[in-house]
């Protein structure tokens, strides 16, 4: 076997694996994160050592760690799945009780020289499980209720741990992404239909539960829905938020007030404006044109990611990039939303925007699975 | 586990399926995102443009500078100096208590001011700039800005503030400044938006509160964009404010702080008055009070000390004071006579002391009687005899109409608080106020300024000066505004026939300066300052058959219950320029108490400086020398008071 012939095998081998990449992948995801660089830089006022320079840091290195995961063997991503999962949890557990606390809620282990999120990385532990046991299953038993059931709890599991933190935002891309995985691996039809019922009925009982006895949200997570539907309630206070990141994004019109020229931005008016709410400073110093083109890079991206899910023959690869992709699309879909008002605010940052090291280095460690599943796909 | 292997193609082809059906879906929320954008950021994009300029762009107030007050030369009666002081914003302090306690390390700030500063912040929206501590030292100052970053919410600032180098000589006049309270936001319908500032200075008195509206000018505005917690960006325009108006007064300063001397030690006010053009050269009233203490909040021990005072110190008697004139009316009673020629000049009374009118006696002041009396002669002795005869002849009707044409019973025109409009009484005013029917003896009352007849030294001022020039001139104490001179028309003639009032002045030239006149002693003796004059001496309570046989002292009588002492002049008797008039409350009689006082302010008006001894008659020389030594130097150029040094 030689390292220098492709053709010798069926998967590359070494250093020639990079010319099986998913190079526009790369390309697009530098892209995006450049804009990033450029908004953080102009929130920080024209600071570039306070948010910008530290995040081009973790770009580079989220960008080193995807490719080592790129080139590692899809075979060994497959094996440690399961095991990804089980150390998920048992993170998760361990936050519940002795996580540190802050911005209110209860999730980080800190490592000293890193704040570990373990929620963040149970996104991807959740994909991989899934993937894992639907190419473990064969594929007609998938529709079968108790096959069902087994996917559903490894799910539910996580995703109330989270919702205890609390982290609503978290929550929802769980379920969202481990429900994608089960609808790429070929899950009835009817089980969704079911489960948008049951999550219509879930709505409705959070909202009957309120003041009851069995609330099943906390009070500050109802006050969000109440100014999510009606901003105008508290404009100074919860819904402070929505308004004035409203106000960013409309005033900004088709072609936005100019480079670091955003007044709402720029005098302090928008709320955690380099981390959740980056998209309205982009959205009012670019306007129209600035918040389309980065539509549009998210676009090619997922158009990408699902392109090579289709290409990919092998369950196991293909279930993985799907699953992925869709949380990255959970992400960008979620926090534009939110800041759009057209969904409460839940906490969730603007992928590989918006400032912050976890999520920058889930996403790209996520992107190096979707990578090494093109890489070591079967021709 | 197996092996990774290659999907059948069935199952390729179903995840194929899901997978474009999973790209459309989220190809469809993709479209409603950007739909959405589209609709914020162009459809209503403009209707959002506003709302950010709302959040960024404030519209502050510039506070005008006050206008300023001087004298007729020019003397500055009311300034603005600089005053360092420190102010709050609630909003950028968060806890108000404990930036109070830290600021309370660096400078001097007790505890129970710190409260009394606390409940002025409600009172104030929480973006607004609140007034801590005004007056500070330059010391504090610098302490205070040095830590201003461990002070949030603490902005130190220099603005100006009223000071009135005058102190007490303008008390009454200028009145003073002092924080808006409820009852003078009440006192506007609409008030203008410096008013409602905070730390805005509102006119509580005088004319600071009279001529409140051209003093405070007009507020300009300034455009600043500002960051989300109210911090000031830039300034993005600015509209300047319009200074208030300067006001000139027709008061001489030396004058009015030479009248305000000597009715030192008194409750007693003097008015001096040009005859010509009713400019008013004096309106002394004491005791006064310094108005540089009201400024920032008067201590409650000052204000009490003022309030108890039984001189009255915050009243301004020239306009406010209601006296009966006793018998300095008596000029006004014999115009009405020898206007309706109802008794002729040379024609004598008899006076034995008293008279019986009805079955009441009245009697004279000078219990002996003087004998027989001609007009001039009744004036010169102030003989009370003669009024009531002649004045049975006149009827109270007419009386009280001669009374109004020399101005009583009507507000002097001044731009002045709490002006009164003193009293000519008729029968239908004694027939609304007490149900009763007029009597004779109220006429006899009336004709010697006792009873019911009540005037202010203004008023009394404003007749003489009446008398003096023939022509109904009107009081007036402003002379320009904002350098421009206020109208001044030759008043128009009294209409009175000039040898009635020659007669007159004659009777007031023989008071002053023929032997037994009742203020002959008081004389001028240079004879082209010659004033003519007439005392008065009015009793403020009924006197009984046994006081009168008692006879007693001034000084035997409790201070409340001696008589007020009267006096009102003109000078020079031939050529007038000046007319004063004196009430000394409770000072016993015109001719000793009140007579001496007007001679010597108003020999100061004459010469514009201590008057020499020639001035006065020779067995006079070796007193007023004396007076005329321990008079102190005048305050020209008091020394404005330090900032800092005497806050409350």
């Amino acid at each position: 076997m030689s390292f220098m012939d492709p053709t010798h095998s069926q998967t590359p081998r070494g250093w020639r694996k990079i010319f099986y990449v998913n190079w526009p992948l790369v390309l697009l995801i530098t892209a995006v994160a450049c804009f990033g660089f450029l908004m953080l830089y102009s929130v920080a006022g024209g600071d570039i050592s306070r948010w910008a320079q530290p995040q081009i840091t973790r770009f580079s290195v989220g960008m080193v760690v995807m490719f080592i995961v790129a080139f590692t063997p899809l075979t060994f991503w497959r094996s440690v799945s399961l095991l990804a999962y089980v150390v998920g949890l048992a993170l998760l557990l361990f936050v519940l009780f002795f996580g540190s606390v802050g911005m209110g809620a209860q999730r980080w282990i800190d490592l000293g020289f890193f704040q570990l999120q373990p929620s963040e990385l149970m996104k991807i532990a959740l994909v991989m499980a899934l993937a894992l046991y639907y190419d473990w299953l064969p594929p007609e038993k998938v529709s079968h209720f108790g096959f069902v059931l087994i996917p559903l709890a490894m799910i539910v599991i996580p995703a109330m741990m989270v919702v205890r933190q609390p982290d609503l935002g978290t929550a929802i891309l769980l379920v969202a992404s481990g429900g994608v995985v089960m609808f790429l691996a070929g899950v009835s039809y009817w089980y969704f239909i079911a489960a948008f019922s049951a999550g219509v009925g879930a709505v409705t009982a959070v909202f009957m539960s309120r003041g009851a006895s069995w609330q099943l949200l906390n009070n500050y997570q109802y006050k969000r829905i109440d100014t999510f539907l009606d901003p105008s309630l508290d404009p100074l206070g919860a819904g402070y938020h929505i308004t004035q990141s409203k106000i960013a994004l409309g005033s900004g019109g088709l072609s936005g007030r100019g480079f670091m020229q955003g007044p709402q931005s720029q005098l302090n008016f928008l709320p955690e404006k380099q981390t959740d709410f980056i998209f309205t400073t982009l959205a009012e110093e670019f306007g129209y044109v600035g918040t389309t083109f980065l539509l549009i890079l998210y676009s090619l991206i997922m158009i990408f990611a699902i392109s090579a899910a289709i290409k990919n023959k092998n369950r196991f690869g293909a279930l993985l990039i799907g699953g992925v992709a869709a949380t990255f699309f959970f992400y960008f879909a979620l926090n534009m939303s939110m800041v759009m008002g057209l969904a409460p605010v839940v906490g969730v940052p603007l992928p590989l925007v918006s400032y912050g090291g976890s999520a920058m280095l889930v996403l790209l460690g996520g992107f190096g699975l979707i990578q090494s599943a093109h890489i070591h796909r079967p021709k | 586990m197996k092996r990774p292997t290659k999907s059948s193609p069935e199952n390729t082809q179903r995840l194929t399926r899901r997978a474009v059906v999973l790209g459309g879906i989220q190809g469809l929320v993709i479209g409603t995102l950007a739909w959405r954008m589209r609709d914020l950021q162009v459809a209503q994009s403009s209707q959002f443009r506003l709302l950010s300029d709302e959040n960024r762009i404030r519209d502050r107030l510039i506070l005008p500078e006050r206008g300023l007050i001087f004298d007729r030369n020019g003397q500055p009666l009311a300034e603005n100096l600089p005053n360092y002081r420190i102010v709050m914003i609630r909003e950028q302090a968060g806890d108000v208590r404990a930036v109070l306690a830290q600021l309370a390390r660096v400078i001097e700030l007790p505890v129970e001011l710190r409260e009394d500063i606390i409940k002025s912040m409600r009172r104030y929206g929480p973006s607004k700039k609140v007034p801590v501590i005004e007056q500070l030292t330059w010391e504090d100052f610098a302490r205070v800005s040095a830590n201003a970053p461990a002070l949030p919410g603490i902005i130190t600032e220099v603005g100006l503030n009223r000071n009135y180098p005058m102190e007490e000589d303008y008390s009454h006049i200028i009145g003073y400044v002092g924080p808006v309270s409820e009852a003078d936001l009440n006192r506007f319908e609409d008030p203008d938006q410096i008013i409602l500032s905070p730390g805005f200075q509102i006119g509580k008195t005088g004319l600071e509160r009279q001529k409140g509206a051209i003093l405070r000018g007009v507020a300009g505005t300034k455009r600043v964009e500002v960051n989300a917690v109210g911090r000031v960006m830039r300034e993005l325009g600015r509209n300047d404010a319009l200074k208030g108006a300067d006001l000139q007064l027709t008061i001489d300063h030396d004058l009015q702080h030479y009248a305000q001397y000597r009715l030192k030690g008194e409750s007693a006010a003097a008015v001096v008055m040009d005859v010509n053009s009713g400019d008013v050269r004096a309106m002394a009233s004491t005791p006064g009070f310094d108005p540089n203490k009201f400024i920032h909040g008067i201590t409650t021990k000052y204000w009490n000390s003022l309030v108890e005072n039984d001189y009255r110190p915050l009243a301004d008697k020239t306009i406010s004071g209601a006296y009966p004139p006793g018998s300095t009316v008596k000029m006004i009673t014999a115009l009405a006579a020898l206007e309706e020629g109802l008794v002729d000049p040379e024609e004598e009374i008899m006076c034995r002391g008293h008279v019986e009118v009805g079955n009441r006696r009245f009697h004279c002041w000078k219990r002996g009687g003087h004998g027989r009396m001609n007009l001039a002669d009744g004036l010169k002795h102030s003989c009370d005899v003669y009024y009531y005869e002649i004045s049975q002849r006149i009827g109270i009707e007419k009386m009280a109409l001669m009374a109004r044409r020399f101005g009583f019973g009507a507000k002097p025109t001044l731009p002045l608080p709490s002006l009164t409009s003193g009293l000519a009484p008729n029968k239908q005013w004694k027939f609304d106020n007490y149900n009763e029917e007029w009597r004779i003896g109220d006429t006899l009352n009336a004709a010697i300024g006792q009873g019911f007849v009540l005037a202010s030294p203004m008023q009394l001022a404003v007749m003489t000066a009446r008398i003096a020039s023939g022509r109904a001139v009107q009081p007036r104490i402003i002379q320009r505004t904002n350098g421009v001179a206020e109208p001044l028309e030759r008043p128009p003639s009294m209409q009175l026939k000039p040898e009635n009032l020659d007669l007159v002045k004659l009777g007031m030239f023989k008071v002053a300066n023929e032997n037994r006149g009742t203020a002959y002693k008081t004389r001028i003796n240079e004879p082209s300052f010659a004033m003519a004059g007439k005392t008065g001496t009015a009793q403020v309570k009924g006197i009984s058959a046994e006081e009168r046989e008692a006879d007693l002292e001034n000084d035997e009588i409790p201070w409340k219950y001696r008589d007020h002492a009267l006096y009102v002049g003109f000078a020079p008797y031939d050529n007038p320029r000046y007319a004063i008039s004196v009430v000394i409350e409770h000072g016993g009689s015109g001719s000793a108490a009140a007579a001496p006082v007007a001679r010597d302010i108003m020999l100061r008006a004459l010469y514009g400086t201590q008057p020499p001894l020639s001035a006065y008659p020779r067995n006079l020389w070796p007193e007023i020398r004396e007076q005329q030594l321990d008079e102190p130097p005048p305050n020209l150029n008091a020394t404005p008071a330090a900032p800092g040094s005497d806050r409350v």
